[in-house]
């Protein structure tokens, strides 16, 4: 294992979100703390108790996973497809370093950017709402596995997009609409029943209900059943990722 | 001197069906430099993308070091720094920052002294807190070399290493190459400039559409397939040769003041003796004669047209 490799590709994706700062971890927490205005305040205070928490309370883990799948995408994404961009990817190419290590520095530095974004804005929140943490083991446990599987999903995406418009594609039109939809701001119970079997569909339900139920032990589905979701996610982005390197996929000639 | 580096029957198809490399047999010699010439899209950086590990063989096989380059591509790598071609850089990083990194990513050991040294034998010292996208093109070029030495490779390769670089910066990179070679590191290196090859290498291969054209030492290949040329200079002009020169080919120059015979130092014959005497003999006096020997690059150009 060539463990100063990773470390090295590891230190040089964090130094690049300690130099954007401002764009790294301000302005996630920033547009999180407007939902909480807009949606925990101002609607929130109009809506009754959702399963006996209160409307702001309830949204808590909803908006950290918003945040952690949208930055571990961005962050993993922007960190592959950028050296691709520039060209820099030779230096990672003809290095003495297996393809695992490489995805291990790349996507272990953009889940450790996302979860430390997710503690930031879950200690945000709390200066907005009371919290009560059920489960901390489990609430983390379901951070980080969130966050290494949507890095793994960003990882895919950078290597796949051909350009800064593809790499904007799949989260706008695919990952946004699928955590509004995957109960971020609601109970799946407050759909109707044929909508409710749509919304199983999504796996960002299972995601949310799991990280949910960390929190106040009230979920939509099962927690088995919400981890079984997740690791079979962090599978199938493991297997695409293992077929990208074997056949070298926008990679190598 | 044994092999550092030995491709055997390397051919590389490209998904559009382009061969870029047919059947491709070449052995560099540890610690020399090796040039390898080529016209635009002869193959070269396929070649070096192969050996380097960027680009995957179609066919064929490479060791460096004795090292498979994709059973043991640890081992083969680690060996091997690499300048590509354009300058590819991390345009926010500090030139320190970036350097360092690369060693890291060979998976040595953490040594600011050693990166001390390679900055400055670059001249890049001072510099070394700037951001690269503040540096001149030479400052990046050598910056690219600077990230391929920072894990002290054995083998260097410099795909095009002064392409774009002005005349005295080029000299100064040429004495980089020299002192790295002293110090035992194998260098090779493509170039467009002929006279790189010519003043550096200790031997030539010329690539041309895919296949290794030639492969010689620089001063067999210069004596071999080099032509000389004799210029006589006339104490009188003459407006034409008499017949009994006809058969030498001369050309009459500068309106009948020089007269040029170009000939082959592979022949037990140059001709040279008789040229002189049948000229004595048609009463043709010259005061001065000099003689040069062809250049790389007219080698070069004849046998890249005759391939």
């Amino acid at each position: 294992m060539n463990h100063r490799a990773i470390r090295a590709i590891y230190l040089f994706e964090m130094a690049r979100t300690w130099r954007t700062l401002l764009q790294s971890i301000v302005s996630p927490v920033v547009s999180t703390s407007l939902y909480f205005v807009v949606f925990g305040a101002a609607i929130g205070s109009r809506i009754s108790q959702v399963e006996g928490v209160s409307y702001g309370t309830f949204i808590v883990p909803g908006l950290i996973m918003l945040s952690v799948l949208t930055q571990s995408i961005a962050n993993a994404s922007f960190g592959i497809y950028f050296p691709k961009f520039t060209g820099t990817i030779y230096e990672i190419l003809s290095a003495p370093i297996s393809y695992f290590e490489i995805v291990l520095g790349y996507v272990g530095a953009a889940a450790t950017k996302s979860i430390i974004l997710g503690l930031i804005i879950l200690a945000t929140a709390g200066l907005f709402v009371p919290l009560h943490i059920h489960h901390p083991v489990w609430m983390l446990a379901f951070l980080v596995l969130t966050a290494v599987t949507f890095s793994l999903f960003g990882f895919i995406i950078g290597i796949w997009a051909d350009g800064f418009e593809k790499l904007q594609m799949i989260p706008m039109l695919v990952v946004t609409p699928l955590t509004f939809l995957g109960g971020s701001f609601y109970s799946i119970d407050m759909l109707p029943p044929a909508w409710r079997t749509v919304a199983l569909l999504n796996p960002v339900v299972y995601l949310i209900s799991g990280f949910r139920w960390s929190f106040y032990e009230i979920a939509d589905v099962s927690v088995a059943v919400s981890i079984g979701m997740t690791i079979a996610f962090l599978v199938i982005c493991l297997v695409v990722i293992w077929w990208i390197f074997r056949t070298g996929y926008r990679l190598k000639n | 001197m044994s092999s550092i580096i030995s491709v055997a029957n390397l051919s590389k198809t490209y998904g559009s069906g382009f061969k870029a490399l047919k059947n491709v047999n070449l052995d560099i010699k540890r610690g020399e430099i090796f040039a390898l010439l080529g016209p635009n899209g002869a193959g070269k950086t396929t070649l070096i993308s192969i050996i380097c590990g960027i680009a995957n063989p179609s066919e064929g096989r490479v060791l460096v070091g004795g090292e498979d380059i994709q059973t043991s591509y640890r081992k083969a790598r680690s060996l091997i720094g690499l300048v590509p071609q354009e300058l590819h850089t991390d345009a926010f990083e500090s030139v320190w920052a970036t350097v360092s990194f690369s060693r890291g990513l060979f998976g040595k050991p953490k040594n600011p002294d050693h990166i001390e040294k390679v900055l400055k034998d670059l001249s890049l010292w001072d510099k070394k807190d700037s951001k690269i996208i503040t540096l001149s093109g030479g400052m990046k070029r050598r910056v690219m070399i600077a990230k391929a030495l920072s894990h002290e490779p054995q083998i260097l390769f410099l795909d095009e290493p002064t392409a774009g670089v002005d005349v005295e910066l080029r000299k100064g990179m040429w004495e980089v190459v020299r002192t790295l070679q002293q110090s035992g590191v194998t260098i090779i290196l493509t170039t467009h400039y002929i006279e790189e090859a010519e003043e550096m290498a200790d031997r030539i291969g010329v690539i041309n559409k895919g296949e290794i054209v030639l492969v010689e030492d620089k001063a067999t290949l210069m004596q071999k397939l080099g032509k000389k040329r004799l210029t006589l200079h006339l104490q009188n002009k003459i407006s034409s040769l008499p017949e009994s020169l006809a058969h030498y080919e001369l050309d009459l120059c500068d309106s009948g003041a020089t007269l040029v015979y170009d000939y082959d130092t592979k022949g037990d014959r140059t001709g040279i003796t008789s040229l002189l005497s049948d000229l004595r003999n048609a009463g043709i006096r010259f005061n001065d004669l000099d003689t040069t020997q062809s250049s790389l690059e007219d080698i070069f150009v004849d046998l890249v047209r005759t391939s």
